[in-house]
């Protein structure tokens, strides 16, 4: 694995940046970041089968978050070892799999079961413990191509004492988990907590950046900090941490949290936008292509109130032919209606949610796509300040129209 | 007295297959023209056909055959998913025409109420609709009233001469549903082949009710007939009903061919009768029925029976189960049935079925799926994509060991590897028999 910057986005204290991110062999493409790791459930996307996730937009769609608790019960380390690891239990051979055990969505940190032993997660399973050692064995199996040590990830109410003691404990099992690694740190991205608290937060990526790791996992966030604070969270851990390595974050999943994140200087997000969009019936509409026009083609108008997704159960879609985006280029637009989706998520059909997500998932990495070729072009805080700008259109034409 | 005819089927084009005149003065039907019952009449069908059928090849009552219909042209025996809503459950259509599906059923009663045939029509049909280009298939909405009204005590409802009526599941209001009706909403939904209303009683009923049901199946296909709008575009088939009766079966059988239709089912099994009654009703019903239209015996969706029924000289087959058993975590494979669930599982490496060549037996182990099975929306997808990749291999395995004339060998080799005890039961040595297949192979002495 090898990462780097090919594009910082500098001047006027500018922290985003462009980078490429070589996996397997020498001949495959680099992936290139920001980039966006797709959500996984033992290791699969929840509803896109692999023929599906083949057709996405590659190289994007080659990086896939996996959190080693799913496979806590089964199969067992044994097992997932004979087979060969995650490429080959799932099939995904071209893939990338990046492991943290947080998924926030079903693997979520329980800082009060967490103690010196080892971390304490809410699963689907109940709560479980995880020490380091046990850690370290299943990432051995599942032998992903980055992975992250383990981390107390505190909530931003606790108190100072607490949140040191996670500094202290994740900085533990860091070097734990770096004395366990066969690989020395290669794959290894080292986790940089610290809560709401500056000056823990700088303590910890300059203690982090000391390791031999080859990336870095920034945890933590996501979990109730303030949005305004957030910034400022985010550049100094960034500041601390070398340019040449590549950065992960966990808890910023929408549009408006990964600008902010790209513009502290993060390289990766998992999100669960897709997710929740999926499951409650949404499409992801909203343009992304808004530096194309210098004529905002956002203006106040009274079309459609929001204009970032549409629900599909709404009755006003249960004739529409239209495609969910006219020109979009993935599965479930080239193949079928809005009606038709209206239709299957009124008998609660899965087929619902396999198009959704396809979709949903083809649009955002568009987003991604889109973000970066503003940073290339030297363009991203206009790209950001114009994305904003559009997403609160229709809250602002809303307040003034009530 | 003259004798007055009745037209029951107008041919839109030219080609006019058959001209069949008939007296019939035992039915009693509605004169369309001037609303008085007839005591005699002549019946003048023109009946065009939207299909062709083919015979390529032939082991004594078996055979493989070509069925161009409409939307695509299918090979049989052959074996079609449940697409109840639109459907198939966690499959897209791609992936169907992948694992070789080559006709989809869809359930009038569902469609109809969601999301409703109307709409359907005004979206161009249900293939336009769901973006499905082969084959489909709809049943008349009867079953599954039958079915929800033997179900549910609560919403009672009747069976008259006039049609099913019951309580609507919305909104609680009767609801009534006519042979003419039927017709009329599959007429809307356009697929492929469309079933005729028929009155249908489960097999271990028993008494005057099944004779009832007969008879009133035959009055209604008359009703189905002349209320079917597209005979050009859309094969309506008759059903044979009369219980585990052969006497009832026979009037049946021979009235529904009187009739010429495109294509005949096989009606009323499948609701748990034994096995032994079952095979000799699919065994009389082929041999009565014509040898130049296809034959759909419906509710067949065990592998066994597939093959015994193929035997015996039936063509098409439906059923819930391979989907419905995939989201239970059992997968089909040429021994019978995998359990995933089963902690046997939870190590065992291998794919789901070494023989097999489907995307998930390329990709995926037992201990894998075992995870998944019922827990994940991906493990009821992977695993019904290989219990249709099974059916299809299946369909084509007996189309083409028929058509390449080792038909019997297949057989023998499908039985070999599910009873490998050679403990084969003994309703499918009796109906082998019949098919004249030699079962000294695989039986144990």
């Amino acid at each position: 694995m090898r990462f780097a910057v090919t594009r910082a986005c500098g001047g006027g204290g500018g922290r985003a940046r462009a980078g490429a991110l070589y996996i397997g062999g020498s001949t495959t493409a680099p992936i290139e970041t920001p980039s966006l790791l797709i959500l996984t459930r033992k290791g699969l996307p929840t509803f896109v089968s692999c023929d599906h996730l083949a057709a996405l937009p590659t190289p994007d769609s080659l990086l896939l978050h996996v959190s080693p608790l799913h496979f806590l019960d089964c199969p067992s380390s044994k097992t997932i070892s004979n087979i060969g690891g995650l490429h080959q239990m799932l099939g995904l051979h071209e893939h990338f799999f990046v492991a943290a055990p947080r998924d926030s969505l079903e693997s979520l940190p329980e800082s009060e079961g967490t103690n010196k032993l080892g971390a304490s997660f809410e699963t689907p399973c109940g709560r479980r413990l995880i020490k380091p050692s046990a850690y370290v064995e299943k990432i051995a199996s599942l032998k992903p191509n980055l992975w992250a040590s383990m981390a107390d990830e505190v909530p931003a109410w606790v108190s100072d004492k607490r949140n040191k003691t996670s500094v202290d404990r994740t900085l533990r099992w860091l070097d734990e988990c770096l004395a366990l690694d066969p690989a020395g740190g290669k794959t290894m991205l080292g986790v940089v907590v610290g809560g709401s608290n500056i000056e823990e937060r700088k303590h910890c990526a300059i203690e982090v950046a000391t390791r031999n790791v080859s990336g870095f996992w920034i945890g933590g966030f996501g979990l109730g900090e303030n949005v305004e604070e957030r910034s400022a969270l985010l550049n100094v851990v960034t500041d601390n941490l070398p340019e040449e390595k590549v950065r992960f974050i966990s808890g910023l999943s929408l549009p408006e949290e990964v600008l902010q994140g790209v513009a502290s200087g993060i390289d990766l997000f998992d999100s669960t936008y897709i997710y929740h969009l999926t499951l409650g019936g949404f499409a992801l509409i909203f343009p992304f292509k808004i530096l194309d026009h210098n004529n905002l083609d956002f203006q106040l108008d009274d079309t459609v109130g929001d204009r970032t997704k549409i629900n599909l159960r709404a009755t006003i879609y249960r004739k529409d032919i239209s495609p969910i985006v006219a020109n979009c280029s993935c599965f479930t637009c080239q193949n079928h209606t809005r009606a038709y989706i209206n239709h299957l998520l009124n008998v609660h059909e899965m087929l619902a949610h396999i198009l959704l997500e396809i979709h949903n998932t083809h649009h955002y990495l568009g987003f991604f796509r889109a973000m970066r070729e503003a940073i290339k072009g030297g363009k991203f805080d206009l790209f950001r300040q114009r994305f904003v700008e559009s997403r609160r259109i229709h809250l602002t034409s809303a307040v003034l129209c009530s | 007295m003259r004798n007055r005819f009745r037209i029951c089927a107008v041919a839109a084009s030219d080609s006019i297959e058959t001209v069949h005149l008939k007296t019939n003065g035992a039915n009693r039907y509605d004169d369309q023209l001037n609303g008085q019952d007839q005591g005699e009449a002549f019946c003048v069908s023109f009946l065009k056909m939207a299909l062709k059928f083919e015979v390529l090849g032939k082991f004594n009552r078996a055979r493989a055959a070509r069925l161009a219909l409409p939307h695509f042209v299918c090979q049989t025996p052959l074996f079609m998913p449940v697409g109840t809503q639109g459907t198939i459950k966690g499959l897209t259509n791609n992936q169907l025409e992948e694992i070789g599906c080559q006709i989809i059923l869809g359930n009038t009663y569902h469609l109809a109420l969601r999301p409703g045939a109307e709409l359907i029509d005004d979206l161009g049909g249900l293939h336009k609709f769901m973006n499905w280009k082969r084959a489909l298939l709809t049943d008349s909405g009867g079953f599954q009233m039958v079915v929800k009204l033997l179900v549910s005590l609560l919403h009672l409802a009747d069976i008259t001469e006039q049609g099913v009526t019951f309580q609507s599941p919305v909104d609680a209001k009767p609801m009534l549903l006519t042979p003419e009706e039927s017709i009329q909403i599959q007429n809307k939904i356009g697929a492929d082949i469309i079933m005729a209303l028929d009155d249908v009683v489960k097999t271990t009923i028993t008494g005057p009710r099944i004779e009832e049901a007969m008879y009133r199946t035959l009055r209604w296909i008359d009703r189905c007939i002349a209320a079917h709008k597209r005979p050009d575009e859309q094969n309506l088939f008759g059903i044979v009903q009369g219980g585990l009766d052969p006497v009832l079966r026979d009037i049946c059988v021979r009235g529904l061919v009187d009739r010429n239709l495109p294509g005949y089912a096989i009606g009323g099994l499948s609701g748990g009768e034994d096995k032994d009654s079952f095979w000799r009703v699919v065994a009389q019903c082929t041999a009565a029925l014509p040898e130049d239209k296809p034959r759909y015996v419906m509710g067949v969706g065990y592998p066994l029976d597939l093959v015994v029924c193929s035997a015996l000289g039936a063509d098409m087959y439906d059923c819930v189960y391979p989907t419905r058993t995939a989201r239970f975590g059992t997968a089909l494979i040429p021994e019978g049935l995998l359990k995933l669930k089963n902690q046997a599982m939870a190590n065992d490496e291998r794919p789901i079925d070494p023989t097999c060549l489907c995307m998930v037996c390329r990709n995926y182990t037992r201990a894998y799926l075992h995870c998944i099975v019922t827990k994940d929306p991906m493990g009821s997808q992977l695993v019904s994509y290989h219990n249709l990749s099974y059916m299809m291999r299946l369909s084509k395995d007996l189309h083409t060991s028929i058509v390449e004339g080792r038909f019997p060998e297949f057989v023998q080799g499908f039985l070999r590897v599910q009873f490998p005890k050679g403990d084969i039961p003994e309703w499918v040595c009796n109906a082998m028999e019949v098919a004249g297949i030699d079962m000294s192979t695989c039986c144990a002495p």
